[in-house]
């Protein structure tokens, strides 16, 4: 394992990286909180059922409310990060899932250990110990995940991936000189065609003016890598002419 | 520079759906046992999406498939890499007579320490009081204890149990959730190198002997003994075993002279931290509904004798649990799997560790 910035990167045998992206403080924090009002809320429903059960006996509803509380707050993380592999509902709400520090599957003590620490973490108040530990580890590891070898990192969404819309089999002017295309392809780094890739996949959500600035931008550099001749870039808005490199700089 | 990304997803996107689908199926039932060209297709499929991840990080930037295939990678080699036994089923039964006795065991010099540093402040809480009788708001943090022995079994005994009449479950509640809390907190302190857990320790046995002490100077041993005793013979070994917990976590932590690192150490106990702090907490529970329904009912509501016998009862049952339970059902599976001749120790401990992994408690 390798940590880079806010990313740890593993190593598996077969020789492949892979990287997790650490969750930060501050979605850890609102992770937490949604997770508090849950509790909170489940302590409500458990609070109207032991006024029911004053009916019968009033002490045994005290009691009842009191360990209810109690198992609800320590338990709740526990059972719901092993039915949910690493995430509670604030963390699935933000994307966030607990996972093996080495990547490896999370086992049941790894997750009760790291709950039942909580309370060490909360010390002196309002989590210090714990956010400290946070900010001073390089995985951002509070006691509980030291002790329990976890680490919480962004979840990803599986989708798979969906070409088909993006480089569409048409027409493309570009291809016409091909002794130009190769060139493109030969000086265009593995950066600037990822970054023109994802303006691409993401256009769809940018504000207009925002995506016709940033297209003009991304285009702008391109004809400067590589001058097409006027007849094979006449007519072509901005981002067509992206769209047509990334078609020469994906297809060969 | 880059691969045709629009072929190469067309060429690959099949075996990607494949192990989807398996990782699917082991999230919905991870207990299934898979075929051995079952298993042969997923590590083939893991394998190339490995292969393919490698080529997309290597030729080409495209970063939605590069992070859908390291998700994918990522997913597969926990599955594949993983040999902890990762499908925890609960076996309450033989988890609270089998395994809970068998880890206590397993780490008895933390609990022996955890002894010797309570019984230490014992000492010491009781002579700091023989010395000096004014001390005991400095020495015990409890105000109710801060009057005279003698008046508090007066008053107690005067009562007949009225004042707990109607309160005993949620004074029971109150208790145990206390008492679980302390206890977690004693382990957790572990993490500290071990010196929270041993601070508390000393503290939990500065304030026991100096009750004690004050209650038998006062010439009520008596009523020491039967308040105590039914719930103090589970509750007080329940902390120590929590306080067990904390000094494995803290051996663990400070590892002098293990070959193995940190992360191995911490991977090593974890299984046993959480046992020992569940089997802990199921003493807890039965200490909270003793001291509830039983300790606070003195003479002559409940004579002394019947306290002390039934705490020295049930401390008799706690020595033989935590001593022996378990040892026949390995003693048993170590016929099963027949081990030929004499077992030394090493080998009988040995055993024990293979026949535990076989019974699906490997840790």
């Amino acid at each position: 394992m390798d940590v880079r910035r806010n990313t740890v990167v593993a190593r598996t045998p077969e020789g492949v990286s892979f990287s997790l992206e650490l969750a930060g403080p501050v979605s850890r924090c609102m992770a937490f909180l949604l997770d508090i009002c849950c509790v909170m809320a489940m302590q409500a429903v458990a609070g109207k059922a032991a006024s029911l059960m004053g009916i019968l006996s009033m002490d045994m509803a005290s009691g009842f409310a009191v360990v209810s509380y109690f198992v609800l707050s320590m338990g709740y993380g526990m059972l719901t990060e092993w039915a949910w592999r690493g995430q509670t509902l604030g963390k699935r709400l933000l994307r966030l899932r607990v996972m093996d520090a080495d990547g490896l599957a999370l086992t049941f003590p790894q997750i009760a250990l790291r709950n039942l620490l909580r309370p060490v973490d909360a010390l002196p108040a309002m989590y210090l110990a714990g956010g400290l530990c946070m900010l001073a580890t390089r995985r951002a590891q509070r006691l509980g995940d030291i002790a329990a070898r976890t680490i919480v990192v962004r979840a990803r969404e599986t989708k798979e991936p969906d070409l088909d819309g993006l480089l569409p089999d048409k027409y493309n002017s570009l291809r016409r000189i091909p002794h130009l295309a190769a060139r493109l392809r030969q000086r265009v780094g593995v950066e600037a065609a990822g970054i023109a890739l994802s303006a691409l996949t993401r256009r769809d959500g940018m504000n207009p003016e925002d995506r016709v600035r940033l297209f003009a931008e991304i285009a702008a550099y391109f004809k400067e890598t590589v001058t097409f001749p006027p007849e094979a870039t006449e007519g072509l808005s901005d981002e067509r002419y992206v769209k047509n490199v990334v078609d020469v700089l994906y297809r060969t | 520079m880059i691969v045709d990304l629009k072929r190469f997803i067309k060429e690959e996107q099949p075996f990607w759906t494949e192990l989807e689908e398996v990782l699917e199926r082991r999230v919905k039932d991870p207990d299934r046992t898979m075929d051995i060209p079952e298993l042969r297709r997923f590590h083939y499929l893991y394998q190339r999406a490995s292969a393919d991840l490698s080529r997309i990080a290597t030729f080409s930037s495209e970063k939605n498939i590069r992070m859908y295939l390291e998700g994918l990678v990522a997913q597969a080699y926990g599955e594949i890499h993983e040999g902890r036994g990762r499908h925890w089923r609960p076996k309450p039964m033989r988890w609270f007579l089998v395994r809970f006795p068998e880890t206590f065991r397993a780490h008895i010099r933390a609990f022996a320490l955890a002894v010797f540093v309570t019984l230490l402040g014992a000492v010491f809480g009781a002579g700091a009081l023989g010395m000096d009788e004014e001390a005991r708001e400095a020495l015990m943090p409890f105000e109710h204890l801060w009057g005279n022995p003698g008046d508090r079994v007066a008053m107690e005994e005067q009562s007949e149990g009225e004042d707990m009449a109607g309160h005993h479950a949620s004074f029971a509640s109150e208790l145990l959730t206390h008492n679980i809390q302390v206890s977690i907190l004693a382990m957790g302190a572990g993490i500290s190198w071990g010196i929270g857990t041993l601070l508390i320790l000393l503290t939990n046995g500065v304030i026991l002997g100096a009750v004690c002490a004050d209650y038998i100077l006062a010439g009520e041993g008596v009523f020491l003994a039967g308040w105590l005793l039914p719930h103090g013979v589970v509750e007080i070994p329940a902390i120590l075993i929590a306080a067990q917990a904390g000094l494995v976590l803290a051996g663990a932590v400070i590892g002098s002279g293990a070959r193995e690192n940190l992360s191995a150490r911490l991977v090593r106990v974890s299984g046993d931290l959480v046992t020992l702090a569940g089997g802990m907490a199921v003493m807890l529970v039965w200490a909270g509904i003793i001291e509830s329904f039983l300790s606070q009912y003195h003479a002559p509501v409940l004579p002394y004798s019947v306290k002390i016998g039934f705490g020295c009862a049930e401390l008799c049952v706690l020595v033989l649990f935590l001593s022996k339970s378990g040892e026949a059902f390995y003693a048993k599976a170590a016929r099963v799997i027949r081990v030929p001749g004499p077992v030394s120790r090493l080998g009988a401990r040995l055993m024990a560790a293979r026949t535990r992994r076989r019974a699906g408690y490997g840790r």
